[in-house]
């Protein structure tokens, strides 16, 4: 029996992503990679397997059949999703027997959600990996009569859950600076930790723009820096004063000047920011940057033990009003805070 | 206000970055020095260090900051920036000369006449200029392969277009203050498009997925539309390369 899950239909922002390609930017490409990291641990924790690549599902999901029995775990923004008509929650890993048809609709908040499945996604890898990166023009959108290879399933475990944080609504991101932070004024630098910022519809996998309430940044006068290696999480100014947070598919080098740069704890809060959303940035030391590293990879150690089973008695709850039980059915104006 | 910095400059890039610069604009030293200060970076791989880079005047390691402080290692980046003048370095060896066929303006280079003009020349002139330069890969960036190549003579000091073209094609070149660029993907650029290249600059599956690598030098000698349509049929879009010293 073939290992597959086939596509029937896929929004436009369907791509196969993993944990990208690091190691080519002497080349200019950047690594790419899963717009939500955290979204990909959390899969691999409910599906109790590494890290393997997943569907990413930019706004829009699909409609998807198993080739054959398969688990499958729901994570990242959280999207209506039901498998033969019956609705499951997200957050959570479920059986996708052969035949099943999985049906997932728009996201409910956030901007990414993403579907694991057990034995993982393989598809043929370019230069030792298998995300898609469309800015450098490897790999092409998931499209209707797709069929994607599943490896082989070691492990049996579904009906579980996370409990997930709130990250699929803005808030507020810390930066440290960046190689060019000292070209912007001093007033300005001091502005950019007191302006709200609202997150533009103008996103895709290179960056988010975001759009300051009250005077725009920039370097004054005919600036020409010499182009210079970006980093995602570069908050990137260009001509409109409107600054560009570069994401997983950033370009690898840039003319434009960047005026801090958003830590890698804070960027599934960036990827998942949806249009309107309210994001803030606050300036923190170096040495702040690296324990909130270091409590950020602690807590995807963590995410494996903190898996639970989908259904309990709710006498078994003792903290039962402090979850989220049913996450992701609100109609998409409220968000959870 | 911005500060006067002294190069070489550290600077963190993120929190798991370090740049070393050589200059605040593209000068063939600066570049130069940042080849070499990649190359021992290269030759000596440090612990925790994942990922090591050039750009067009800078060095750039990306590193593991759990798993090598930030300290030990900019102090190990400020010793190996004081042991030698890094601005008269020489270039990196196993370097190679391209020869990559051009047909320059017409439809496949829209914009050369209104290049030379700006540079105050003759179409003609500026052909000859062009087609018989030989510029040098001083970094990769932007797209998988791209080529930032310089540099032009002075007088191909122009700047960016005000606006944007809004897409050029694979294989354009493209030029702008002393510098040309080749698009390896088809993209918008605020550069003046005045020829067109058939080599690839990126192929997977190839032993050598890239053609270029920085240090590499390249000529655009121009060809017909004639023999460039012939060319297109070439996987090496006929490109030639011959080892340099």
């Amino acid at each position: 029996m073939t290992r597959e899950l086939i596509v029937h239909r896929a929004g436009p922002a369907v791509t196969l992503q993993d944990g990208g390609r690091p190691g080519w930017i002497a080349y200019g490409l950047s690594r790419g990679g899963a717009m939500d990291r955290l979204a990909l641990a959390e899969g691999a924790a409910l599906l109790g397997q590494g890290e393997t690549a997943a569907l990413e599902m930019g706004g829009l999901g699909g409609r998807f059949e198993a080739g054959c029995d398969l688990r499958i775990a729901l994570t990242g923004a959280p999207m209506r999703a039901s498998i033969d008509g019956a609705p499951v929650t997200w957050h959570a890993c479920h059986a996708l027997p052969k035949g099943a048809v999985l049906e997932i609709g728009p996201v409910q908040s956030g901007a990414y959600g993403y579907l694991s499945v057990g034995g993982g996604l393989v598809p043929e890898e370019i230069l030792d990996a298998v995300s898609a990166h469309l800015t450098a023009g490897l790999g092409r959108a998931v499209e209707a009569g797709d069929r994607i290879p599943v490896g082989a399933d070691r492990g049996s475990a579904v009906a579980r859950r996370l409990a997930v944080a709130d990250r699929f609504s803005g808030g507020e991101l810390r930066v440290v600076e960046s190689l060019q932070t000292r070209l912007f004024p001093e007033e300005q630098r001091a502005r950019l930790g007191t302006t709200r910022f609202i997150r533009d519809a103008r996103a895709n996998r290179m960056g988010v723009k975001v759009v300051p309430e009250g005077a725009p940044f920039g370097v004054e006068g005919g600036l020409s820096v010499v182009s210079e290696i970006i980093t995602p999480g570069d908050i990137q100014v260009t001509g409109d004063g409107a600054p560009f947070v570069l994401l997983a598919e950033s370009q690898t080098t840039g003319g434009y000047p960047r005026l801090a740069t958003v830590i890698p704890a804070d960027l599934p809060r960036v990827a998942q920011a949806p249009a309107g959303a309210e994001l803030r940035f606050r300036f923190v030391t170096m040495e702040e940057a690296l324990a909130a590293e270091a409590a950020f990879r602690a807590a995807l150690k963590e995410l494996p033990r903190k898996v639970e089973p989908l259904v309990r008695h709710p006498g078994d709850v003792p903290d039962l009003l402090g979850y989220k039980l049913v996450s992701g059915f609100s109609n998409g104006e409220h968000h959870d805070h | 206000m911005s500060d006067l910095p002294a190069y070489p400059l550290l600077r963190t890039a993120g929190i798991d970055g370090m740049l070393v610069s050589f200059g605040d604009k593209l000068s063939e030293p600066a570049n130069r020095a940042a080849l070499a200060f990649r190359a021992a970076l290269e030759a000596d791989r440090w612990d925790g260090v994942e990922e090591i880079s050039s750009s067009l005047v800078s060095a750039y390691l990306r590193f593991d900051p759990l798993a090598v402080g930030h300290a030990p290692l900019e102090a190990r980046l400020r010793a190996l920036m004081g042991s030698r003048d890094w601005l008269q370095a020489e270039m990196p060896h196993g370097r190679r000369l391209h020869r990559i066929p051009t047909v320059y303006g017409g439809t496949l280079g829209p914009q050369l006449a209104e290049a030379a003009q700006v540079a105050g020349m003759t179409e003609a002139e500026a052909l000859a200029s062009l087609s018989s330069a030989r510029v040098r890969v001083t970094a990769l960036g932007f797209a998988p392969g791209q080529p930032y190549l310089g540099e032009l003579p002075e007088v191909w000091n122009i700047p960016r277009q005000q606006a944007l073209t809004p897409r050029v094609p694979k294989g354009a070149l493209v030029l702008a203050i002393r510098q040309f660029v080749i698009f390896s993907v088809t993209a918008p650029t605020g550069w003046r498009h005045v020829g067109q290249t058939a080599a690839p600059l990126f192929r997977l599956g190839a032993e050598r997925p890239f053609l270029l690598a920085p240090g590499d030098e390249v000529e655009f000698p121009q060809v017909s539309e004639e023999v460039f349509a012939r060319m297109q049929a070439d996987p090496e879009g006929g490109a030639t390369w011959e080892a340099l010293a």
